[in-house]
């Protein structure tokens, strides 16, 4: 079945984890710009996590529904309605055939991700259904979605019996579920917020004033910041030296200083190279607060080890086994 | 070689320091620690991805703490792993030679709009830049900027040629360039600074493919200059 693309908004496209493993051919890796959101999105419609979703970018979205189907969203904080009653993040609803899905302005932060139960069918390529929209493949005919596309969606078996099982006693606005997920997974954005980071391996090119910077003074996000990269204005990240470093892998969440010494934060859509000095890199478990960044927004990073981010990582992982096991003993 | 994050979620490893002064010999040490990586197969590595001096290798460090049974110091664990299947193989061991792969080029005017610039820059005559460009012998160092870029080292000394001070928009595919002691071909509608002095009509990128890119890191190419006719007949 298919779904109508009323508005479409800003910037709204068909997103998965990431086209992951054509890194070596130069390919991005796309996807969900907080696949973790996407995840949590997935598995409360009764999807399998990797299905892929729609990621909003500052609201405008609106869509038609043409049959029954569960939703469910994670992200910045928008005003999303169905019908009249309002969709909270992090909560499931059902919506029935010729119910509309609007999706308000962002209030704070500016990414959403939404899940709908069957997923959106699009045609698998470079083993992904993300929307590459540099290159434009893959996703919705490899480009963002326009007023009047017409998106289809997977089949799921649950018709309405996952349906009766999560949504509680389903009466207009009480389709949707009392329960939720956990409030810092389903909406990650603040005001004003701090980064963490590990060092960079370069973080020894720069000047002594300039590391002590970083983790002190507040940055601004500036306005051509994109899926790409967030640029940021502050205080300017001077070298220590002036060797040409030659290009080699960067990733989302890699801190690189250009000549200008403003710093970019790099996200799910950035090159799979890079010749600029890497300072630090945001960690995993904040890729979340980044990729809800926009412009004028004011940021801080503060410094954590190695082994905090990856106890971060795997704490949220088992969090997100509990609350799978949590799920599956609601479903039908 | 030295091995250190890159950030939380992958590790580089670089096998040598310097490029320049011995471009051949670093790079078959990359390819063969990326062929290494590839066939230890090291649980929780999701993909790898050679560059200059340097192979990435990109984790899920759940996975990684999974198959280590360690929660903590999950790179120490991911490190070892790697330097024990990249153990230099013994001087004189069969390397597997690298593929060679031939570009047809048409360097016609409309094509080149930067070849009369290479030309001033080197001093010589546009026949002789292209004269000079196809008979050279190149390699890809790695494969990056745009899905399926190859940047390509081997570049007559002579042609180097500093980027453009306003980098074009909009390039069109299959557009050869040159940028600075690098020679390339855009394989997308792309914006960038190099000089272009020719178009391949070879398409370089194709998502409906796997692998998707036309060139590998490690490959030799060889530019054939080609007339106007050809490249029509080769784009169909």
């Amino acid at each position: 079945m298919t779904a109508i693309i009323q508005r479409a908004g800003f910037l709204t496209s068909v997103q998965d984890l990431a086209r992951t493993s054509f890194r070596e051919f130069g390919v991005s890796l796309s996807g969900a710009l907080y696949p973790f959101a996407m995840r949590v999105a997935n598995l409360l419609v009764g999807n399998h996590e990797s299905e892929a979703g729609l990621e909003i970018t500052l609201g405008g979205l609106q869509l038609h529904f043409q049959d029954e189907r569960i939703v469910a969203w994670c992200g910045g904080e928008f005003d999303v309605l169905i019908g009249a009653a309002p969709l909270p993040a992090g909560h499931t609803a059902l919506v029935r055939s010729g119910e509309e899905l609007k999706f308000g302005r962002a209030q704070i932060g500016c990414r959403a991700w939404l899940a709908v139960s069957g997923g959106v069918d699009v045609p698998i390529v470079l083993g992904s259904r993300s929307t590459d929209l540099r290159a434009n493949f893959g996703g919705f005919d490899g480009r963002a979605l326009r007023d009047g596309d017409v998106i289809s969606l997977g089949e799921w078996p649950g018709s309405s019996a996952f349906a009766k099982a999560t949504a509680d006693k389903p009466t207009t606005a009480k389709v949707i579920s009392s329960w939720t997920a956990p409030h810092d997974w389903v909406s990650p954005a603040k005001p004003n917020p701090i980064l963490r980071f590990v060092r960079g391996m370069d973080w020894t090119r720069f000047d002594a004033a300039t590391l002590q910077r970083l983790p002190s003074e507040p940055f601004t996000v500036s306005p051509d910041s994109d899926r790409m990269g967030v640029r940021l204005t502050g205080p300017e990240l001077a070298r220590a030296d002036n060797v040409d470093l030659i290009s080699e892998a960067v990733a989302p969440g890699t801190v690189q200083v250009p000549p200008s010494g403003q710093p970019i934060l790099l996200l799910g859509d950035c090159q799979t190279i890079g010749g600029y000095p890497k300072i630090a890199h945001v960690i995993t478990v904040d890729l979340g607060i980044a990729a809800q960044l926009r412009a004028g927004d004011r940021v801080r990073f503060s410094e954590v080890s190695l082994g905090d981010a990856h106890r971060l990582l795997l704490q949220r992982e088992r969090a997100l086994e509990r609350f799978r096991i949590g799920l599956s003993l609601r479903s039908p | 070689m030295e091995i250190v994050p890159l950030g939380d979620s992958a590790l580089i490893v670089r096998v040598r320091e310097q490029f320049e002064d011995a471009p051949e010999e670093t790079q078959d040490q990359v390819l063969q620690t990326f062929r290494q990586l590839r066939s230890a197969a090291i649980p929780g590595v999701i993909e790898l991805a050679p560059a200059y001096t340097s192979v990435a290798v990109f984790c899920d460090p759940v996975d990684v703490a999974k198959a280590s049974g360690t929660a903590s110091d999950i790179f120490d664990w991911l490190a070892t792993r790697i330097g024990a299947a990249t153990v230099p193989k013994r001087r004189g061991s069969r390397r597997s030679a690298p593929r060679t792969v031939e570009i047809p080029v048409c360097y016609d005017p409309e094509f080149a709009p930067d070849l009369e610039e290479v030309a001033r820059h080197a001093q010589i005559s546009t026949e002789q830049v292209v004269e000079l460009h196809s008979a050279a012998g190149y390699r890809v160092a790695c494969i990056g900027f745009v899905p399926g870029f190859p940047f390509m080292a081997g570049l007559p000394k002579k042609l180097a040629t500093p980027r453009r001070s306003n980098p074009r928009k909009e390039i069109p595919p299959g557009a050869v360039g040159i940028g600075g002691a690098q020679t390339g071909i855009y394989p997308l509608r792309s914006p960038g600074g190099w000089n272009l002095i020719g178009r391949t009509p070879l398409r370089l990128f194709d998502p409906s493919k796997n692998p998707p890119a036309l060139l590998h890191a490690g490959d030799r190419v060889g530019f054939r200059a080609i007339k106007r006719e050809e490249f029509e007949s080769l784009k169909q």
